[in-house]
């Protein structure tokens, strides 16, 4: 690990911090609508609503931004609990089917009722998320072996399979459905209003200031599950409770972002070599990076193929699955 | 009375013994696939009398429904029966050299890789007035060098001294998202109704398939299946574990090439004409391997029968379970197939 000393951890994570604010301002800023930091700055402190550059930016950017930031920062600390929980470095919610459970349940309800209002469907997808995780982590623990990392990557691969096998099928019989909901299935932080973010915000909150909290416990569940009851602890509980921040922060962002995937896997195993295997740094360090990675990746997808966007989910398969592969070919010993 | 019947040629040059027990299930299976297909030609929209069927396929029959049966259904079945046959076998071939009874070739990227050759084919060949520059002939095509290439690409990422089967299997998964995430951009990219074209594709489906198309199916997947015959014993070697596979003598890795070559040009010819028909692969070879055990002489006919029942079925169900409605089959592959999976976690 880069960073040795508990002062060498704490600069880091300022100095990480600070990158978070310069992508913030960067994806304000940059776009297919030439702003200058001069235009932000204007659009914050004036109240000149018929501007061009004032609209874009405090309508579009900066709720995009904040989107961006929120997702990516769950997204990581989703993961880095999930691999901690599961002692599976491939595991995040992309590959645990929770991305395919929640957009299934979103699809079923936009076919189902075309006036379903937006924030209905944050639920819905909850709920779906919830589902296919609570489904995935049950399927891969049944039977003798137990919830080994090859059991549960196959059991969310297939899992996922079902679920967007079914997606697909209800989209052939409803094209207006596929017509609504294509954008979302493919995981994108644009077009969202502040809105969709509030409606969120206070249950990812939550589950961040929860996650930090029971990271102290997380680092005596990863020494294994005997020596954690051997040292007192009611293992049950920290999991259950571990699992409905994860269910919270996963089925969060998809609710606002639509599956975006391997920001879960990439970001811890980074963070892993700053700062080493303690819980406690580690939380924060995936939220500040994941947050980082996901509003770089956004403010790049608006570059690769202009004047359209990439959505951002593409972005981050293209980035995590080189990451991904090179996991699985340095063998799955670490966690 | 022995279990076998020993087949030998003069001077003993080529011997085999056949199993009674799968002699037994093979009659029957084929029995039930010929009814299936009866019955399947009969039912739908409009009702047709197996008897009046048989009469068609005899060549006696005549009008609206010798069309219906000739031009519409017949081609529907054998494609539906040939992609069962096809994935199944692929499913059986995958899950011997991994040795891991989850493997299938949907799970490990191959269908995925189909899909994406499709949206990019539907979106390359597209002029400004989203007509196709080509025949829309060349799909399958593209569907067949996109499973074979993410076929290699998995084989050679998982390369490291050799490859390891749980290496192949992540890895497989890890570029499946990849792939599925690629088909999204493109979907996106493309005009909706192009969109809607890819997914009734990417779900897995028989509609509208014609006899040209059965025309190059049945022999590439018929031939490729005489070849999986032939190496059936090679997968039961190595089915004993890499160390005593290679302690009687075989190749461990340059048959593992071999057995991804056959397994994914099976599931790309499949995919190609009936696109991402999951859960087929991974279904047949289990309930195979419980009738006949998991000697692969045995298995792969029967898993190719099951997989081909299977696919009839889901299609016959599809087409006139919701009539007027055609749901695909590979929605309802999926409903049977998660469940088996699941029970197979259990069982385990």
């Amino acid at each position: 690990m880069l960073f040795q000393s508990h002062m060498s951890k704490g600069f880091g994570l300022v100095f990480s911090f600070i990158l978070m604010l310069v992508c913030m301002g960067l994806s304000v800023v940059l776009g297919y609508t030439d702003t200058t930091i001069g235009d932000a700055i204007t659009a914050f402190t004036t109240n000149n609503t018929q501007e061009n550059a004032y609209i874009v930016i405090r309508n579009h950017r900066l709720p995009r931004a904040l989107i961006a930031t929120c997702v990516g920062a769950s997204l990581g600390v989703a993961g880095v609990l999930m691999q901690a929980l599961t002692r599976n470095p491939l595991a995040s919610p992309g590959i645990f089917g929770v991305n395919a459970g929640a957009s299934f349940f979103v699809v079923l309800a936009v076919s189902f009722s075309q006036t379903l209002p937006l924030g209905m469907l944050s639920w819905v997808s909850f709920i779906g998320a919830a589902f296919a995780a609570g489904l995935v982590y049950f399927i891969g623990a049944l039977g003798k072996e137990g919830l080994t990392p090859v059991r549960l990557t196959l059991a969310g691969a297939a899992i996922a399979g079902l679920f967007s096998s079914f997606t697909q099928g209800i989209l052939v019989l409803n094209e207006k459905a596929l017509d609504e909901v294509l954008f979302w299935l493919a995981g994108s932080v644009q077009g969202r209003s502040m809105d969709d973010l509030v409606d969120i915000f206070p249950y990812i909150l939550v589950a961040w200031i929860l996650a930090f909290f029971i990271s102290r416990h997380i680092n005596i569940l990863t020494m294994g599950e005997d020596v954690a009851t051997g040292l007192g602890q009611k293992t049950a509980w920290i999991k259950a409770l571990a699992g409905i921040i994860i269910v919270l922060l996963a089925g969060g962002s998809v609710a606002i972002a639509g599956p975006i995937g391997f920001i879960g896997i990439v970001v811890p195993h980074f963070a892993r070599s700053l700062v080493g295997y303690d819980q406690r740094w580690l939380i924060p360090y995936c939220g500040v990076l994941g947050a980082v990675l996901l509003t770089a990746a956004d403010i790049s997808a608006r570059y690769v193929i202009m004047p359209e966007e990439v959505p951002v989910g593409i972005m981050t398969a293209i980035i995590g699955t080189p990451f991904f592969i090179y996991i699985a070919r340095k063998g799955l010993k670490s966690t | 009375m022995s279990k076998y019947i020993p087949f030998r040629t003069k001077r003993d040059r080529i011997s085999f013994f056949f199993d009674k027990k799968s002699i037994k299930y093979t009659s029957i299976l084929i029995i039930v696939t010929l009814l299936l297909c009866l019955a399947s030609t009969s039912l739908g929209q409009v009702l047709i009398s197996p008897l009046e069927v048989i009469q068609i396929l005899l060549g006696s029959g005549e009008g609206g429904n010798a069309y219906i049966v000739e031009i519409l259904r017949l081609p529907r079945i054998l494609i539906a029966l040939f992609v069962g046959i096809g994935l199944a076998v692929s499913g059986a071939i995958l899950q011997g050299m991994i040795r891991n009874p989850l493997a299938s070739p949907d799970i490990i990227g191959i269908t995925s890789g189909g899909s994406v050759a499709v949206v990019t084919f539907l979106t390359i060949f597209s002029n400004e007035n989203d007509a196709l520059t080509v025949s829309i002939h060349w799909q399958p095509v593209a569907a067949f060098i996109g499973a074979m290439v993410i076929g290699l690409i998995v084989y050679v990422l998982s390369l490291k001294s050799g490859t390891t089967p749980i290496r192949l299997v992540l890895i497989g998964i890890g570029l499946a998202t990849l792939m599925d995430a690629l088909t999204n951009l493109f979907m996106i990219l493309g005009p909706i109704y192009r969109a809607a074209d890819a997914n009734l594709w990417l779900t897995g489906s028989v509609y509208g398939t014609n006899w040209d198309q059965v025309k190059v199916i049945i022999p590439a997947i018929v031939g490729l299946i005489i070849l999986a015959l032939l190496i059936a014993r090679r997968i039961n070697v190595q089915e004993l574990g890499d160390e005593l596979a290679s302690g009687v003598g075989s190749h461990i890795q340059r048959d593992r090439l071999l057995f991804i070559v056959v397994s994914t040009a099976l599931a790309g010819v499949s995919v190609s004409v009936a696109g991402g028909i999951g859960f087929v692969g991974l279904m047949a070879p289990h309930i195979a391997r419980r009738l006949v055990g998991a000697s692969y002489g045995a298995l792969i006919p029967i898993s190719a029968l099951i997989g081909g029942i299977l696919v009839v079925g889901a299609d016959l169900i599809g087409r006139t379970l919701f009539l007027p409605i055609e749901v695909p089959a590979g929605v309802f592959t999926a409903t049977i197939g998660a469940p088996y999976f699941i029970y197979l976690l259990f069982k385990k």
